[in-house]
């Protein structure tokens, strides 16, 4: 058998697998979270409620309305994005104005809600979602042996992100988004409805995180805690990354998606920490982050 | 964070008043055992220190910490490792846990306010999240089962603190001795330093103050006193676990901090002592209890953002 560091290539790459995974959520969480905070100045707390918000509605679609995977890719980031947008309206677009760490305590007591509802109705075991036909099985890649649907995820993600990227950098849409980013007033005094703005902002951040969930959903299990604790690695990749940069947040998501992997391979007992390491290594030695252009 | 200060003329005028209702706060809190059960008023002045000490941090440097489960079940853990493994006094147990939750205070302080505003608080979760990571694998904290069966022992060898009253009264004085500890620097020229960095961060480092060190000392002080807070529920409920350390305690601390009323120094008793009496009632219940926090922390923000002492202070100034 073939050996990488006196460990076999098939371990190796099984978990630098699982390490792409990781970081393909974390990569579309943290940006989520930074598009909201770019426009909006609000730390989105309720981003990992959303990513379960978007698991379990996919999996409610798939068993009670019979509804599979394929529509649910389309309708569960469509319904959180929704929610998203009607939250923004009734309650966060109040909050503006004052002290931005009340943003990320509203957000934080919604998280709370929004799973307590859901552990009241389902408890905290995880329910198996099983992908469509099309994406099961493994191919056999030679050096290993790939399940479908982790490869599909790892593909789709980066041209989600992707596209996201060209979405902001690239078009129309997004120069507004940039610009109002920039100098809101003025581009309010342009003519450009900026709440409105602010609200598909909003409701575009929420609906990355619901898409980041239902493709999670036959990955991991789809549970009501799926969110709480991957929420503070996000927070921590967000502080690694400096949320000043889209790009920035996508590629410091990845790398530190396959930091985790590999440290599961050479010291496991760390892995579950090694992401806030890098995060205090960081911070000592660069602290506006790696992509940050603030101080 | 909020403008809540009493001037220096108001505050004094308010003394007397103060003093008179901290005189009848003082003897209801001595006469309380007699009326309710001990282990939940216990409860009440832990988590009300607790809040206190974060309020240092929160109200009155403006930094708004979202790890300081850290020191209060780190704390927990060191003084009933101490107590039970080594057999030490708990008085120098609860030492323990005040001084090992002030040097973890300097360590992810001196780490978190390397950043400001929203990035701090990403810090200081992020931070406690990897000490919970740590308590969880660590072999002294026994993983999910957590230290069980922490004997009270004896105070200075000599009071028997099994006795429900004697307990009582040693957890009371800690709590009054807490909270002067932190009125007293919250009214020293220190905490007046404090207060500028609050108000304003800039105008403060052009006065000539070397704030870095100020928010440092702050972020100690109120470490090291959340730490205290632990320290004492380790010994009042003899056992120390993960729950201590979780992210969800650090949101409990900041919502009785926002209910009680940010920058008050009663508000946060007041919080603890309706969170505390609400998670009561609510443990038999199937409802989730982080419906209603939840709930209560995003009226708090919406609505009501002085908390409830902050209003009714806000009330009585427009009256005078």
């Amino acid at each position: 058998m073939t050996m990488i560091f006196g460990i076999p290539v098939q371990a190796f790459m099984g978990q630098l697998l699982v390490g792409l995974i990781n970081g393909s959520f974390y990569a579309m969480l943290s940006l989520g979270l930074a598009i909201i905070f770019g426009m909006l100045r609000i730390i989105n707390f309720a981003h990992g409620a959303q990513y379960m918000l978007g698991a379990f509605v996919g999996y409610l679609l798939l068993t009670h309305f019979g509804i599979g995977y394929w529509p649910a890719l389309i309708l569960a980031p469509l319904i959180v994005g929704i929610t998203g947008m009607i939250i923004e309206r009734l309650a966060l677009s109040r909050l503006y104005d004052l002290d931005h760490l009340y943003g990320l305590l509203f957000t934080f007591g919604l998280a709370l809600v929004i799973e307590g509802v859901f552990r009241y109705y389902y408890g905290v075991s995880g329910q198996a979602y099983t992908p469509p036909p099309a994406l099961t099985g493994v191919v056999n890649l030679g050096f290993m042996f790939l399940p479908v649907y982790r490869g599909w995820a790892v593909i789709a993600s980066l041209v989600v992100c992707l596209g996201t990227w060209l979405l902001i950098e690239k078009t129309k849409l997004g120069s507004y988004l940039r610009a109002a980013t920039e100098n809101p007033t003025l581009v309010q005094a342009f003519g450009v409805n900026v709440p409105l703005l602010l609200t598909l902002t909003y409701g575009i951040g929420a609906a990355l995180a619901g898409l980041a969930g239902i493709m999670a959903a036959p990955v991991y299990q789809v549970s009501p805690l799926m969110g709480s604790n991957l929420i503070i690695i996000v927070f921590a990749v967000v502080v690694v990354g400096g949320m000043g940069s889209i790009l920035g947040a996508i590629v410091t998501g990845y790398l530190l998606g396959l930091a985790e992997g590999l440290t599961k391979v050479f010291y496991p007992e760390a892995s579950n920490i090694v992401i806030f390491v890098i995060m205090a290594i960081v911070l000592l030695v660069r602290p506006a982050g790696l992509f940050g252009k603030d101080a | 964070m909020a403008d809540l200060t009493l001037t220096q003329a108001e505050a004094h005028r308010a003394t007397r008043l103060d003093v008179l209702l901290l005189l009848i706060a003082v003897v209801g809190l001595i006469a309380a055992p007699f009326f309710f059960y001990p282990i939940f008023l216990m409860k009440m002045l832990c988590f009300a220190l607790f809040a206190c000490a974060f309020n240092l941090l929160l109200g009155f440097t403006g930094l708004l910490s979202f790890g300081h489960a850290a020191f209060f079940g780190g704390a927990a853990y060191f003084t009933a490792h101490a107590v039970k493994e080594w057999g030490w006094t708990p008085e120098a147990g609860i030492l323990l846990g005040l001084v090992g939750a002030g040097g973890m205070g300097l360590v992810m302080g001196f780490l978190a306010i390397r950043r400001q505003g929203i990035y701090f608080a990403m810090i200081t979760l992020a931070l406690a999240q990897m000490f919970f990571f740590f308590c969880l694998q660590a072999p002294f904290t026994k993983g999910e089962d957590g230290i069980q069966g922490v004997p009270r022992g004896y105070l200075f060898g000599l009071i028997d603190l099994n006795q429900p009253l004697n307990i009582y009264y040693f957890v009371l004085a800690v709590f009054l001795i807490g909270v002067f500890a932190i009125w007293r620097i919250v009214n020293s020229p220190f905490g007046m330093i404090l207060k500028s960095i609050r108000e304003n961060e800039n105008r403060a480092i052009s006065l000539g103050y070397s704030v870095q060190k100020y928010k440092l000392a702050a972020f100690v002080m109120s470490a090291a006193l959340s730490g205290l807070a632990g320290a004492l529920k380790a010994l009042v409920f003899q056992f120390a676990t993960l729950t201590d350390v979780s992210w969800q305690m650090s949101g409990e601390v900041i919502l009785m901090t926002l209910l009680g009323g940010i920058g008050t120094m009663v508000g946060p008793i007041v919080g603890a002592g309706l969170v505390v009496t609400l998670q009561n009632y609510l443990a038999t219940s199937p409802l989730p209890v982080t419906i209603v926090t939840g709930t209560i922390f995003m009226i708090c923000v919406l609505i009501f953002r002085r908390g409830i002492v902050g209003e009714i202070q806000a009330l009585l100034r427009r009256r005078s």
